[in-house]
């Protein structure tokens, strides 16, 4: 195995509603992610998947535990030092694709590089090229409402490869389409996967598409409760 | 980057034509209105300027007026002016203290000008009629005046020697009365009530008479009152008012300096008047009349433009209230946003210029606006004047600084969203 570009350390997440009712979501989760590896994160609804992702994707603080995202420790980051991160070393994938509405396909690739203070020029070209990518390429001018899903996700996805992440991490990204085109999708992040090496952090509730995947981590209650790589299982 | 979201803030205003446009209506009304009336305070200015210059800016006015403690000259003139109190005769300036005046300063004044007011009346020849109001002038009161003579001439020594019965008429009473052909008026004698005594008086000279664009529209020739000259001494005898005068005007010789010569008059009178109760005897020189009233008209334009400017308020406070609107529309966006590496501080600046652009835009319009209703309301007053570079730039930079203020606040919220709450969203 490679080097770890995700080490959570015995991260525990807990939210407060009112003074009293404190919630335990995450009761410390421990997981490594080598680079280049391919990973699905399954659990039912209310199994802190979603949680866990976003501490992944670093929108949100555990309550104690460590972070090291790609050689950074991430847990006492201040707020800038986070967006800067996020925009340098994640690549977000949802459901719900989020396309800026009101500009172009193009534009919308271009937003992540535009944080990064990239030239028009570059990110332009750069734009391009990632559209080429997803096979998206005669659709820049396009709206996202003028997309259909499948290519709404294939830009997102694009716009998520934007400034070279150390990860993609996404979010059902097949949830809001057919089985079609979440197979094109799928497809894609398998080639993205192989041919530039990228590392994806898949979150869904299907066990299909986990079963795909090189790792499939298991949720339930807040706990890790297997890993199951290619063939055997490792139950915690 | 700042680019960028001036593009990104055009895009999203277009997204909402009509919900811009009706934001940026506050701020389009209050720059309007302002520009509006700054414009016509200019042309007010201008206005009162040149009439009370053509009255001759280096003469000098002395009137008779009631004693007040009031310090400023120009008021205490106004009250007098409003008041009904007719002083007796023997309150009024006589003859022999003007004589006297003029001994004493004959090296400083250049022409005495006498101006009585007879009365009001009309002219009639035929069914023709002209209004007019009829004042009894000396010499030189056509040297002080500025009146374009377009026939005739003024009144002859002769004239205003003898009291003969002639007339210097305006070019609205030849319009009303010769079809405007003044060659045939000259001469001409003509009728002229006032109050239930008639008069004839033979034409001498026509002045021009310059109609006000406003009094074209309201009104039409016969409805205008203009004055009709006579020689002072042809006054005095119709009216037998032999006594005196309540107003006169000095002409200083060039190179007097005529606020000293006013003080000087003033003085002067004092010692005819120092044990009159109810009147005495004020003197002041035109441009400080003009200057006073100047300063006047501003502030009262700067009062009025200040409470138009409350409208920018109200319309700065509908930018802020749509800017929240806009912000909780566009959660999942300022969360995707975040997602993708936006720091607070550039989804605030989003947001800020998005506020600034719409505020600067109807400040713009607003400009337009102002230009238009300014030139219209300038003239129908007469003086058309441009509003100032400065005060565009002004309003500009006004309507710039209510998009900060009230763009800042709903820029905040949105800047200080947590990103999850934001993406998850509905």
């Amino acid at each position: 195995m490679s080097e770890s570009i995700i080490k959570l350390e015995n991260i525990v997440k807990k939210f407060y509603i009112g003074k009293q009712n404190e919630l335990e979501i995450l009761h410390g989760i421990s997981l490594k992610v080598s680079k280049g590896e391919f990973i699905s994160i399954v659990g039912p609804s209310g199994s802190g998947k979603s949680t866990l992702m976003n501490m992944i994707g670093i929108l949100d603080r555990p309550t104690s535990g460590s972070y090291i995202l790609d050689g950074i420790d991430v847990s006492s980051a201040k707020d800038k030092e986070l967006s800067n991160i996020r925009n340098k070393k994640i690549g977000f994938v949802f459901q719900t694709y989020n396309l800026i509405s009101r500009t172009t396909a193009l534009k919308n690739i271009e937003l992540p590089m535009l944080y990064a203070g990239v030239s028009k020029n570059e990110r332009e070209k750069r734009a391009r090229e990632l559209l080429k990518l997803v096979e998206m390429e005669d659709r820049e001018k396009h709206f996202p409402e003028e997309l259909s899903g499948g290519q709404k996700q294939r830009v997102a996805i694009a716009r998520a490869m934007a400034n070279n992440p150390a990860i993609i991490l996404a979010d059902e990204p097949t949830g809001a389409l057919d089985s079609k085109t979440g197979r094109l999708v799928m497809d894609l992040f398998h080639k993205l996967n192989k041919e530039q090496g990228i590392t994806v952090v898949l979150i869904t509730h299907s066990k299909e598409l986990a079963s795909e995947t090189d790792r499939i981590i298991s949720i339930k209650d807040g706990n890790i409760i297997s890993e199951e790589y290619g063939g055997g299982t490792i139950v915690k | 980057m700042i680019w960028e979201n001036i593009v990104l803030a055009f895009t999203s205003l277009k997204a909402n034509k009509m919900r811009a446009l009706l934001t940026m209506l506050g701020i389009i009304i209050g720059i309007a209105a302002v520009i509006t009336i700054m414009t016509v305070g200019d042309s007010l200015l201008l206005y009162v300027e040149n009439e009370m210059t053509s009255l001759g800016a280096n003469n000098i006015m002395i009137s008779l007026q009631e004693r007040t403690d009031d310090a400023n000259k120009f008021s205490a003139v106004m009250n007098s002016m409003m008041s009904t109190e007719i002083p007796g005769e023997k309150d009024l300036i006589s003859i022999e203290m003007i004589k006297n005046l003029y001994n004493k300063y004959k090296d400083e004044i250049r022409a005495i000008t006498v101006y009585d007011i007879m009365g009001s009346g009309q002219v009639t020849q035929g069914r023709e009629y002209a209004n007019v109001s009829i004042a009894g002038v000396s010499a030189g009161y056509f040297a002080s005046e500025d009146h374009d003579m377009i026939g005739g001439n003024i009144f002859s020594v002769r004239d205003l020697e003898e009291g003969r019965n002639v007339a210097i008429v305006s070019s609205i009473v030849t319009d009303n009365l010769f079809n405007g052909d003044v060659e045939k008026a000259i001469g001409s004698n003509i009728e002229v009530s006032i109050g239930d005594k008639y008069y004839t008086y033979t034409i001498v000279g026509v002045y021009d008479y310059v109609v006000q664009s406003m009094q074209a529209i309201m009104t039409s020739s016969y409805d205008i009152t203009t004055e009709m000259f006579i020689p002072y001494k042809t006054s005095v005898k119709q009216t037998h008012n032999n006594s005196g005068v309540t107003n006169f005007y000095i002409v200083a010789k060039a190179g007097v300096d005529s606020d000293l010569l006013a003080n000087k008059i003033e003085n002067f009178f004092d010692g005819y008047y120092r044990n009159n109760n109810d009147y005495q005897v004020v003197a002041f020189n035109m441009q400080a009349m003009v200057s006073m009233v100047s300063s006047m008209i501003s502030t009262i334009t700067i009062a009025i433009s200040v409470i138009a400017g409350i409208a920018l308020i109200v319309g700065g406070i509908g930018v802020m209230n749509i800017m929240l609107v806009s912000i909780t529309e566009r959660t999942r966006e300022i969360g995707t946003r975040k997602a993708l590496g936006a720091t607070n501080s550039s989804i605030r600046i989003q947001f800020i210029v998005e506020a600034i652009i719409i505020c600067l835009i109807g400040g713009a319009i607003g400009i337009i606006f102002g230009i238009i209703g300014g030139r219209i309301a300038a003239g129908i007053l007469g003086y058309t004047t441009s509003p100032s570079i400065s005060s565009m730039v002004i309003s500009l930079l006004f309507s710039m600084a209510t998009g900060v203020f009230f763009g800042y606040y709903p820029a905040n919220k949105a800047a200080k969203m947590n990103p999850i709450d934001a993406l998850r969203y509905e």
